[in-house]
């Protein structure tokens, strides 16, 4: 449990895909112009990350690692390789699936998601979230952990910047660093300011 | 257009990276050493380049509602293979890369090039484009890395180039530079030189700042 607490703030804080590692850097810089949108994106990010790692981290336990296809009968079988465009065509169904079941189900939440929910599946925060779950080999609890948690820390540095950006656009910015260049400065601020939560460990 | 025009507009006038806001994640990521960024930059060079040849290819064939599982399914076969070449040729670079070479697979260059100009244009053109664009990724990238290795460790490709006081030479590294804070600024900046050598670049800003009306309170 402990050791499940302390994944989960390890993914917000000190390993924040935004700030961390650059995962989902094009979205991050081109919706967190303004506050409501950067909100739902946020949110709508963090139900896929939660539901994709976990998923994957089932098709890559029980079909794709090596010699995980035992329980069929075939212990000799390797089909790793085909990670990628598996992990990529189940995000991209899950995400389809998701957008039907808000839509008849709850239409408010739809609606507020809007666009964001198609332009999730070619985000690289969420197949970054998958590939590190494979990389560091997480058990299903972790990966359900760390799937909820990164998604949190991405919807907080999304939000910051969002709020951050709303004020600097009543700022005087030198001609050349308008828009673009002085976002790029502000996140590199910012991710100076999430690793000092370097370290901290419960 | 022509050839020229087509490999060389992404580079300054059309980059991908600085004007585009295309393919920022992995750019940031693997800059931290130049052996990694040139791997990088030839990975989604190639991959870029072909994915627009084999969408082009089959352009007239793809119903429009499946196009982009189509593409997907394109780029991420030919990620698959740059990535299973890269562990069997070098698996050092491959595995301090990590997650990164798969990533490609969601890099927005790729996929953009793909939607934009690959579904319109025959084959040879989008192959070109294609090239085009990895190659206005790797200005960026090589700059970013550049310095990166330089300041941060004193070397270049491994080789030292400014001693550094460990090895009883008279550089400090720059420890900030590995770190995930400096690639951001670099790139600011690096955007900051690209649009004040290209002023037609520059974005309009939404406010602008009233001159002050009371200059004696200045």
């Amino acid at each position: 449990m402990e050791q499940l607490l302390s994944l989960f703030v390890q993914a917000i804080f000190i390993e924040n895909m935004a700030l961390a590692f650059f995962l989902g850097m094009c979205t991050f810089l081109a919706i967190s112009k303004k506050m409501d949108a950067a909100v739902g994106l946020g949110i709508a990010i963090v139900v896929v990350l939660g539901l994709t790692v976990p998923v994957n981290n089932l098709i890559y336990q029980y079909l794709l690692a090596d010699g995980a296809l035992a329980w069929a009968g075939l212990p000799d079988v390797d089909l790793s390789f085909l990670g990628l465009i598996s992990y990529i065509g189940v995000i991209a169904a899950l995400v389809q699936i998701m957008e039907m079941f808000l839509d008849k189900y709850i239409p408010a939440l739809y609606n507020a998601l809007g666009v964001f929910l198609p332009l999730i599946t070619v985000n690289c925060a969420i197949l970054g979230g998958t590939m590190f779950m494979v990389e560091r080999t997480y058990t299903f609890p972790e990966s359900v952990v760390f799937g909820l948690g990164s998604g949190v820390g991405w919807a907080l540095a999304i939000i910051a910047l969002a709020g951050i950006r709303e004020k600097l656009k009543y700022s005087d910015v030198p001609a050349g660093l308008q828009g673009l260049g002085i976002t790029f400065i502000s996140v590199g601020l910012m991710s100076l300011a999430f690793m000092s939560f370097t370290g901290i460990d419960l | 257009m022509k050839t020229k025009e087509l490999l060389f507009d992404p580079v300054f006038d059309n980059n991908p990276i600085a004007l585009q806001i295309l393919g920022i994640c992995s750019a940031l990521a693997v800059t931290t050493k130049l052996d990694t960024t040139l791997v990088m930059c030839i990975a989604l060079t190639s991959v870029t380049a072909f994915s627009n040849l084999f969408v082009s290819l089959v352009r007239k064939q793809i119903p429009s509602n499946i196009r982009i599982i189509v593409q997907m399914t394109i780029i991420a076969s030919l990620v698959i293979v740059v990535d299973q070449i890269l562990r069997a040729v070098a698996y050092e670079i491959s595995k301090e890369m990590s997650v990164f070479v798969a990533l490609i697979v969601t890099n927005c260059i790729v996929m953009g090039r793909a939607e934009a100009f690959a579904m319109k244009n025959p084959p040879v053109a989008s192959f070109i484009d294609g090239v085009g664009n990895g190659l206005g990724y790797s200005v960026v990238l090589v700059a970013v890395g550049t310095v990166r290795e330089l300041f941060g460790s004193g070397t270049l490709l491994g080789f030292p180039v400014f001693l550094t006081t460990n090895e009883g030479g008279w550089y400090v590294p720059n420890g900030l530079m590995l770190l995930a804070p400096s690639a951001f600024f670099l790139i600011g900046l690096f955007i900051w030189a690209l649009r004040s050598w290209k002023p037609e670049q520059v974005e309009t800003p939404e406010y602008r700042i009233q001159p002050n009306t009371r200059p004696v309170e200045v």
